[in-house]
């Protein structure tokens, strides 16, 4: 952030009465604190900021808020800022409050303090000037330094919410010894296709798995390079020793394969996911029967 | 395996006798020419032993190569015409997903682990040949 003082020698020789602008500027802020921070407050809700907290709420962030910005006017040190802005994002983020919205609150603080400027200081403009070359590079870095730290807050939810959803979108599930399935829901990609196989392998060596039934019933569609990852993931589950059933082809996707030609003959595949669990009892040598059955 | 010489260190490659089955454990990555080493003293057991099964154990390898893979290959063909059933174990899933990626085809049976190997050997062979 560079300094935004007009003049290099006017500034330089302004120096020495502009260390003390800061505290005086400090000290503006800080008695006029309760008036400036219900402005501010106001403006928020006026321009329907924030519209989901409550006034309240808003109140006493508002007032977190401003006390931290006028310690980092005090301090020049954005540190303690920065685990704040992090703190609050982590507790807005789940709210939904929206980038353009916290940004914009921090923007009007900034510009409720410059009005207060404006009004104290309007009888000597030139005084005026050199509080605003002090105030607004710092104003400016604070509003940067808040909304960098929201964006990152933001993006790491995001990417820990990527994770997770990768982790539990293809569950590896023992329903019998030596039995397994995967259900997989939603649309497989390279990527997804790559992990599944990375479960399927894993999943066989540790539940020592002897068949495995992937129920594609809620995939909607599949291309032709996922399909022979498909492939490929069962042909390497022969190798591991494992059989493979797949379950719940769609018609679309019937029609697809077909169609591009994805050399099936050695997949094994039965209709439905009931189907493909008594394929795999049979290979297994179970043999379910009902209860009553037995003891008739 | 990059190294296509013929080596004189001792073989990495075990193998013992357990009943009627041979069991052939690979400890380490093998170069061509311990490969052939391994298929000729294989090869010479069945005969040997009277073995009716081999159990190939690959837990130890990370890559099979075209070479690799035929030489397993031509093992199991050559067995079954002594007389014995082959069945590779212990492919790792690395290996297994390399391996399909490079179109390697193995086109023989293939079991989790040893003890599935020889489960496996027994369901082919019958078990009336045991003591």
């Amino acid at each position: 952030m560079t300094s935004t003082t007009p003049d290099g020698l006017a500034g330089a020789e302004a120096t020495a009465g502009d260390d003390l602008l800061l505290p005086e500027l400090v000290a503006h802020l800080r008695e006029h604190r309760t008036q400036l921070r219900r402005e501010w407050a106001n403006r928020i809700t006026d321009e329907s900021l924030l519209s989901a907290m409550t006034p309240q709420e808003i109140f006493s962030e508002a007032t977190s808020v401003y006390d931290n910005y006028v310690g980092v006017l005090e301090t020049g040190s954005v540190e303690a800022l920065q685990d704040y802005a992090r703190d609050l994002s982590e507790r807005i983020i789940p709210r939904g409050v929206e980038t353009n919205e916290v940004v914009g609150i921090v923007l009007l603080l900034r510009d409720v303090l410059a009005r207060s400027l404006f009004e104290k200081y309007h009888n000597d403009f030139g005084l005026l000037n050199r509080v605003l070359d002090a105030y607004e590079p710092a104003a400016n870095r604070i509003a940067n330094t808040v909304a960098v730290s929201f964006v990152q807050e933001r993006e790491r939810v995001i990417r820990q919410q990527a994770d997770a959803i990768r982790e539990l979108s293809t569950p590896v599930l023992q329903v019998r010894e030596r039995l397994l399935i995967l259900p997989i829901i939603g649309v497989l990609d390279d990527q997804r296709a790559d992990q599944l196989t990375e479960q399927l392998l894993g999943g066989i060596r540790r539940h020592r798995a002897k068949v495995v039934v992937i129920d594609i019933t809620g995939v909607p569609e599949i291309t032709a390079e996922v399909a022979n990852h498909l492939v490929q993931a069962v042909d390497a589950s022969r190798l591991m020793g494992a059989g493979v059933i797949i379950t719940g082809l769609s018609p679309e996707i019937a029609q697809t394969l077909v169609t591009i030609g994805v050399d099936l003959t050695k997949m094994n595949t039965v209709g439905d996911l009931q189907g493909g669990i008594e394929e795999a009892e049979r290979l297994l040598g179970f043999r379910v029967t009902r209860a009553s059955d037995e003891d008739g | 395996m990059t190294d296509r010489e013929v080596s004189a260190e001792p073989l990495r490659v075990s193998i013992l006798s357990q009943g009627s089955y041979l069991i052939a454990s690979i400890h380490t990555a093998l170069d061509d020419g311990q490969l052939v080493r391994f298929q000729r003293d294989l090869i010479d057991r069945i005969g040997s032993q009277r073995a009716r099964g081999v159990v190939i154990d690959v837990a130890a390898l990370d890559v099979l190569d075209s070479f690799g893979s035929r030489t397993l290959r031509d093992i199991a063909r050559m067995s079954r015409l002594r007389g014995a059933e082959t069945v590779i174990v212990g492919i790792a899933p690395e290996l297994a997903v390399s391996m399909v990626r490079l179109g390697l085809q193995l086109e023989m049976p293939t079991a989790l682990d040893l003890e599935e190997g020889l489960a496996y050997l027994r369901s082919v062979t019958g078990t009336a040949i045991l003591p």
